[in-house]
Order: C-alpha cells, then structure tokens, then sequence
C-alpha cells in the first residue's frame, strides 16, 4: 500500500538497523556525501523516502544499496546519526534472503564468490579469490584479464607477496572442520528466521 | 534667559585631551565666546573628586547650568548624572583628538584645536538654551492594568502582573475566558523531553484568574472608549451592555488570532467533505473521542488513516493567502498526529510538508518523537483534495518527484493565523464629519480608542501589531498599550507565555514611569515632554499628524494636546512644527539651532570649509564615537550635533546653517522604511521625506544640491561614516564655498 506503514514495518522487522529508516529527516546530506554518488539511482535518502511510501518491489530489487563501498561518509555526516552505511547492508542481505537481487548484480556476484572462498578454510585465498574473481563473467573475459593483470602477478611473486602453490589447497584455519560446523549451524538458525510482514 | 542662569564650564584634561589640546586656549573659548560664569579645568574629570568639584558648586548654588567638555554625551553617563541641572557635553575625545592624526605639522594642529574649540562654543550655546527639565504635574500612579482578550495571553499577563501586586481588569468578549487555547484537546509540551502532547495549561489558568479578587473579569464585553494616556487612561467597557468606566495605568492587547478560512481555497474540499478539517476542527474530534479512537465525520468509521497537510493557504503569495508563516501549525500537526499514534499505534498518520519548521527550545525533539512514533513525514506539495467517500488527496512527492493519489479517511489542513488587530489605522475610512465611517470603524475597532491618529494600534506588516519584531518587542507604536500573543506575531502557546510575560512587565514600567512623570521608553526616565508656544501655532496639525505614537491629540478649540506619558519624546513633532513653537525643555530649536550658530565661521577665503553633521543620537552618533575608538581619521572642517532622532530636525536649522557660512549639511538617521531601524519608528522617514524638498529650496538659492546629504546609518557603519564625512569635504573643495558667509 501506498504511503502507508506495511513496508516500513517489514523493514524494521527484518533488516539490520531497519529501525532507523522512520528517523530520516530527508535532508539530503548523505546523497551528497557519497563518493560513488552519480552511479547510485537512488540515493540513501531517497531510498528511505521509498520505504515510506511503500515501494517494496522497487526497494528490493534495486542496485542502489549495492554500490555502498562502506566508506562511512554518509555515517559520519548524518545529522540524525542513522547508520546509513548498516542499513543499506541490512537492505542487501533482506533483498538477497528474497530472491529479489537484480540478476548478474557484480557486488552480489563479488560477495557471494568472497564468502564462498572464505568459509571453505576460514581464511581468504586471495589467488583463488582473484581468479574467481576474473573469471566470474566467462572464460574468454577471464583469460584476458589474467593476461593484462600477468606483470603484477610476477611481481608479487618475486616479492613474495603471492605464493602459486597457493592454487593447490592453500592456508586455512586451525580446526576447518570445526569451522564447517559452526557455519552449517548459523545458516540453519539464518534459514530458519521467518520473513516478518 | 541667560541673566537668571548660573553658566559653569568643566574641561577634562583627561584620557589626552591636554596633550593634544591647547586647554588655555580651550578656557579662554569658554570665558569669552561661551560666557561661561564659571569655568574650571580638571586632571581626571569622571573620577569622584572631579564629579565632587562639580557637584560643589551645584550644591553651592553657583551653577545650575553645566557644559562638560571631555569625553561624548554616551561615555561616563552614570559619572556625570546631576540631577536638577541643564547639562550639555562638548565631545573633545571621541569627536577630536581621537579621530585627528598626532602630528607636529601646525597647520593639522590648528585645524585640530580649532575644531576642540567650536564644540566648546557650541556645547556653551547649546546649555545656555535648556531649562531644567521638570516633570509636567499631570502625572498619577494607577496600578491598574487593563487587559482586552481573556484568551490564554490575557489571563497569563493577567496573572503575571498580579503577582507583581498590580491590579487586573480583563475585557473579554465571548461569553466564557480562555479563548483558543480551550478549544485544545492538548498543548505542545512546553518541557524536556518534549515526547508527548501536554495536558493544556489553560484550565488551570482559567481557576488562578476565576479565584483572584484582584482579577476583574468582563465577559461578553468589549471596548467602547478608550482616552487619556499612560497612568490616567480612562476606559469604558461595553459589559454585556452596560457600560463601565474605569481608570488604568497601561493596556495590555492580547486580542489573539482568527482561524484563516479555509473554505477561501475551494481546491482543498474544506465545507464540501465532512472528512476534511483545519486544526481546530481536529480539536473538536479529539475532544470528543477524548483518548477514544478518533471517528470521522461523515460516517463514525475509526480514522485508520489520515494525512496532515501543511502551509494550506499561508507562505504563499497567491491571491487571498497568507504570505507569512504562522509558526505553529508543524508543532500542531505533529502533535495532532500523537493523538492518533498514541492511542493506537497501527493508524497512519502522514504529515505533507514543503518545508517543516519546528521553532522553539524542543521543536527539533518533538519532532524526532512523533517520527518515532511513527509518523510518516512526506516532502510533498499537494494540489488538490477531492471529496468522496474515501477523500483523496493529489500531490507530488518532492523527494521521489512523482504524483500520487492516495485515499485518506480524514484531512487536516493547517491554516494560518489571522491577527485580530482591529481596523487598520492606516487604511481605513476617515472619520471626518463621516458618522457613518466612524460608526463602521468602531465597529470594527478593538479598542476603540480616543486617539486623533485612530482607534487601534497601527500595524506593521501582515495585520500584526507590532512596532519592531527584534529591537522593542511588545512597544507597539502607542505608548503604555503593549500587544502580546498572537495579534502581535504568529506564535504557539509557549511563546505566548513568554509575551504576556514580557508585555505586563513593559505594562508595569509605563505605570511606575507615568507615576513620576517620566518617559517610560526608550528614552527611559526622560523627565522632559513637549509643550508649545500657543499663540504662535497655526493649528496646522502637522503635529498630530506625524507623531509617529499618536501622541497628540487636539483640544476644543483644535490646539495641539501633547497628552506627555503617551510620548516618547523623539522630538518629530518639534522638526514637523512650520513656526517651530514646539519644544522640550532640554532641546529645542533654539539649543541646537543656537549651537551650530556658535561655530567660529572662518571667511571664504580662509580655505577652511564648515560642515554640519546632524547625527540621530541612537545609531549614526555612536557610529561616529566608535569610528573615533577605532582612530579612524576624518576631515577637521565637520561640527557634529546629535539630534534625539532626525525626525526631530527643523528645516529651519538646514536654512540657518546655510544662512550663517556652512558649505555642506550631513545629516545621518537611521534605516527607514519596511526594515527600518529608528527607534521611534517614523522619524528617519520623516526626515528623508521633508530633506527631498529641500533640493527646491537650494536651487532658489542658487546653492549646489549635493551640500545637503541624508544617509541612513546602522550602528555598525563605523567605516562608512568617517568616508561620508570626508566625501563631502571633497565634494566642497570640488564645488566651491558656500557664498553667503558674512
């Protein structure tokens, strides 16, 4: 419904800090803020202007709150002190739970390839990460960018900085298993959550 | 004149005056061209063995009329405060030494004394003119104070100015007290936190003035006549008719506001749905329900939404609108949204706004608690409200730049508010030999009073009634009648506590004032008043006319009636008088017309040109005093004399100083117009008005315009007047000297 509550009461029952939204003055501040500003479509404010007018499909579904870089400006300059930077986090985690994430979303893409990489020895394997990373979007895309990218990847390894046999398993956490089964736990208590509407 | 008056003269040495001054020289002026009887000089003239020596020879006998040459008339005030005496101060400091350059070069050293001398002979003249100021006789302390509106401003100024052990008579013209604020379900909190709607005041407000003795309640009644002046005005109260007199020390108007009409904007649907109201009709609904769900007009149904909007036919310059703020309807909204919120919390509750304006110590938490509770704050401007079933709201979100529509169960729309200040002075029909007109205006008039200028206070902008929002606060523009609340400026309850406060006290000093026979303000204490020479008046009535106070009235046989504890004594009657027969006993035409007479005129071939600054003493003088603080050089060829206000200014003395060898006039008031600064309103503006003929009379003359210049000066022009002064000195050297020096 337009205008009315529903859709602000669902954020505040189901994203993270989603009890702040109602506080926004609509000054601006925040939109003006933001370095990554021009590629957003609608700025935090408007954002939070659109929960309260009810816009749950076009909130949901939108690529605004995944251009958020968590640089803090918006935090540290907000009158009305809402932790924007958490929210718009908050408002990508529900939109992920939904299903409602735009298909071949990169910081979606980026996130789920990084989570992925870590939870798997509770150390980030920043090799594979980086090749995940090259060839998220094809084969061809991958090769060229593995190309273009050859130079510093000898540089680091002369340095030291990136270990190839990393490729090969790699570093993890003391107890991996033990790691597994904290993790297989919360995503069961995550699964378990109801979507409050 | 002067053979009765005992002439003494004080010359400080003090502060550098002696090292930059020749003070022989400085004596001797007085002795000869002052004809001072007795003249002294003094290390340290402010210090108590100075004031002493003067104070000796007060008590002595040998002077009653003192010039003190020293430092300017607005320094060392409270050192130099001798009562039964005529005093005038020669500004040797401020004026000479600190705005001439310390040089050997003898010429700048005769420029320099020349000037030290002048202001002697001119502060001499100037004292030697005066009388002792005595207050008129006609005074009577009537501690009394007539309060027209029993709404929530006249019972609290009426409480306040009992505790302060006066008395309080309060006219009220509905049949019960509190006005408004008793229409209210509840009040925007007043206190930290500023979370919740307040129960109201008023009820208790209500019982303090019901169970006072001291408090005489009138209802059902309303002002038939209102003469005299401060301490002696005489008032007849039409009481559910009946008429009563009585005698009051001062008047407090807190005549309160009218609800805009809604039903002036046809695209909001108010009168045409049940389901849309202004603020009151909320009121009403609240009220009903009395913390119940809040039911809609037109069908009982439980309001499940309702949208607020704001700056409905106000902040507008449309037509018809109001173009001013009213300054509580955000406040009021949000509050109102409470009600809904409050009892339950499932309602929603939209506030339109364009811009939210939430004024006062708690405005800004107020707001952040009704956006907790939930209400839904929406930057939107709405272009129409249709009836129906289900009332539909159209209007554009500003922020998402979209147009909606949505279905509300109820409206409120804020309205502004309307002062009920009576007939406007200013534009309303004349009187004269019109019964008709006069019995329309008093009709209308909330006052009524007896006043040549008109029956109510003039208004100064929007209908308010007010002489200036920031400087004088409650003065208004007719002395010892003070407006509070609402008629005077848009406001909410607990700035209203706070004007009916300010306004008994402003009630209580014009009755201690007229008691003594005293100004009451801003010339506080100010014994002198105006009195004119009567067979010399030509009942021209340009007196009464300007008075920016409408201090005066006319007597049976139509002579000027000063009525004194109604003036402020800006002497703007005395620079309007075409035969100048009109004075104070302190200033006059002649005291400054005789002072700036007393300049040793050099001839036209000396190269020294004369020029004359007449300077409002309130802002242009201090002006200048600050430009000396700050040793900011200006030509040494300007003889400055304050003047009460430029309004006070004889056209008389712009002739006689051209007529007796100066080359250029400056004369410097304060701002005019809509955002004017004069403390006595009118003044400057007066002055303007009469210097803009003065160009013919020049012309007649054969004399250059540009020698007469009228600037409007703020206190803070300190870098702007030293300029002025200087730029007429050049204009001079430009267009020659004046040709009639004898």
């Amino acid at each position: 419904m337009k205008y009315r509550n529903n859709f602000l009461r669902e954020v505040e029952a189901n994203v993270e800090e989603g009890e702040w939204v109602k506080r926004c003055m609509q000054c601006g501040v925040c939109a003006g803020s933001c370095p990554l500003g021009p590629h957003w479509e609608h700025p935090p404010q408007e954002i939070f202007m659109m929960i309260r007018a009810g816009k749950r499909e076009e909130v949901l579904s939108s690529d605004s709150m995944w251009m958020c870089t968590s640089c803090y400006n918006c935090i540290a300059r907000c009158p009305r002190e809402l932790p924007i930077t958490h929210i718009m986090h908050g408002l990508a985690h529900y939109a992920t739970r939904l299903g409602l994430v735009p298909e071949n979303q990169q910081t979606n893409k980026f996130a789920q390839k990084f989570w992925d990489n870590l939870s798997k020895k509770g150390r980030v394997n920043e090799l594979k990460l980086g090749l995940s990373l090259y060839f998220m979007n094809g084969f061809m895309e991958g090769i060229k960018t593995s190309l273009k990218m050859q130079k510093i990847g000898l540089g680091m390894w002369k340095t030291k900085r990136m270990d190839p046999m990393e490729i090969l398993g790699g570093h993890g956490c003391e107890d991996t298993s033990g790691l597994q089964a904290m993790l297989k736990k919360a995503s069961e208590i995550e699964a378990a959550k109801k979507v409050k509407v | 004149m002067a053979a009765t008056k005992k002439l003494g003269a004080y010359i400080c040495k003090g502060c550098g005056i002696a090292d930059r001054l020749d003070i022989k020289q400085l004596v001797s002026t007085a002795t000869r061209d002052g004809k001072m009887n007795v003249v002294k000089e003094h290390d340290f003239l402010c210090n108590s063995e100075g004031v002493s020596m003067i104070q000796a020879d007060i008590d002595s006998g040998e002077v009653d009329h003192i010039m003190i040459a020293g430092c300017s008339k607005r320094a060392k005030t409270d050192a130099f405060s001798f009562d039964s005496v005529a005093m005038s101060r020669a500004n040797l400091r401020e004026g000479v030494i600190w705005v001439r350059p310390e040089s050997d070069d003898s010429e700048i050293e005769e420029t320099t004394q020349e000037m030290a001398d002048d202001y002697i002979r001119m502060a001499c003249a100037e004292v030697k003119f005066m009388t002792v100021p005595a207050s008129s006789g006609e005074q009577g302390r009537t501690p009394h104070v007539l309060v027209v509106g029993g709404g929530f401003t006249g019972l609290k100024a009426a409480v306040e100015v009992n505790k302060a052990g006066y008395e309080a008579t309060i006219v009220e013209k509905s049949g019960a007290l509190g006005g408004t604020a008793a229409q209210l379900y509840k009040s925007i909190p007043g206190r930290s936190p500023f979370a919740d709607p307040q129960q109201p005041e008023i009820i208790d407000l209500i019982k303090q003035v019901e169970s006072n003795s001291k408090i005489n309640v009138h209802l059902n009644s309303s002002m038939d006549n209102i003469g005299g002046a401060p301490g002696r005005f005489n008032a007849d109260i039409n009481a559910d008719g009946n008429i009563v007199s009585g005698i009051f020390g001062s008047i407090i108007q807190a005549t309160g506001f009218t609800n805009y009409d809604a039903g002036q904007l046809p695209e909001f649907a108010y009168g045409k749905s049940p389901d849309v109201v202004d603020q009151l009709g909320l009121e009403m609904l609240a009220k009903e329900a009395n913390g119940g769900a809040i039911k809609r007009p037109s069908d009982g149904k439980e309001v499940e939404n309702v949208v607020f909007v704001q700056c409905v036919g106000q902040r507008s310059e449309k037509e018809g609108h109001l173009s001013y703020c009213s300054g509580h309807c955000c406040l009021t909204s949000v509050k109102q949204a409470m009600y809904f919120k409050d009892q339950n919390p499932e309602v929603d509750a939209m506030v339109l706004y364009t811009e939210l304006r939430m004024p006062g110590a708690g405005g800004e938490d107020f707001y952040r608690n009704g956006q907790n509770k939930g209400i839904t704050f929406t930057k939107g401007e709405v272009s129409e409200v249709v009836p129906g079933s289900n009332v539909t709201v159209k209007f554009q979100d500003l922020i998402l730049n979209e147009a909606v529509e949505l279905e509300a169960d109820l409206v409120v729309l804020a309205t502004g508010m309307v002062a009920n200040s009576g007939v406007n002075v200013e534009t309303c029909a004349s009187e004269d030999d019109d019964a008709e007109a006069a019995a329309v205006n008093k009709e209308q008039a909330v006052l009524n009073l007896d006043y040549r200028q008109g029956r109510d206070m003039p208004q100064l902008v929007n209908g308010f009634t007010d002489s200036h929002f920031i400087c004088f606060p409650y003065e208004t523009r007719r002395t010892g009648i003070y407006s509070a609340g609402p008629v005077r400026r848009p406001m909410d309850m607990v700035q209203a506590t706070e004007d009916a406060t300010g306004a008994a006290l402003k009630a209580i000093q014009a009755i201690e004032n007229a008691a003594i026979g005293r100004a009451a303000h801003p010339r506080s204490g100010d014994l002198s008043f105006p009195s004119f020479r009567k067979e010399g008046c030509t009942q021209c009535k340009r007196c009464t006319v300007e008075c920016p106070f409408g201090a005066i009235n006319e007597d049976e046989q139509r002579y000027p009636l000063f009525n004194e504890a109604r003036c402020r004594r800006c002497g703007t009657c005395m620079g309007a008088c075409p035969v100048r027969v009109i004075s104070f006993e302190n200033y006059s035409t002649d005291t400054v017309g005789q002072a700036l007479k007393a300049v040793d005129m050099p001839d036209e071939f000396d190269e020294k040109p004369r020029i004359l600054l007449l300077a409002c003493e309130n802002d242009a003088y201090p002006a200048l005093d600050m430009a000396g603080m700050t040793r900011q050089e200006y030509s040494a060829f300007v003889r400055i004399m304050p003047v009460r206000c430029l309004g006070s200014v004889n056209t008389i003395w712009i002739s006689d100083a051209l007529n007796s060898g100066y080359d250029g006039i400056i004369l410097m008031g304060c701002q005019k117009g809509e955002n004017y600064q004069c403390h006595f309103v009118k003044g400057s503006e007066m002055a303007h008005y009469r210097m803009s003929k003065i160009g013919d009379t020049l012309e007649q003359l054969n004399l250059e315009k540009e020698r007469v210049q009228t600037y409007e000066i703020a206190i803070t022009d300190i870098h702007k007047v030293p300029k002025i002064i200087n730029d007429m000195a050049a204009t001079i050297e430009e267009i020659g000297m004046n040709p009639f020096k004898f």
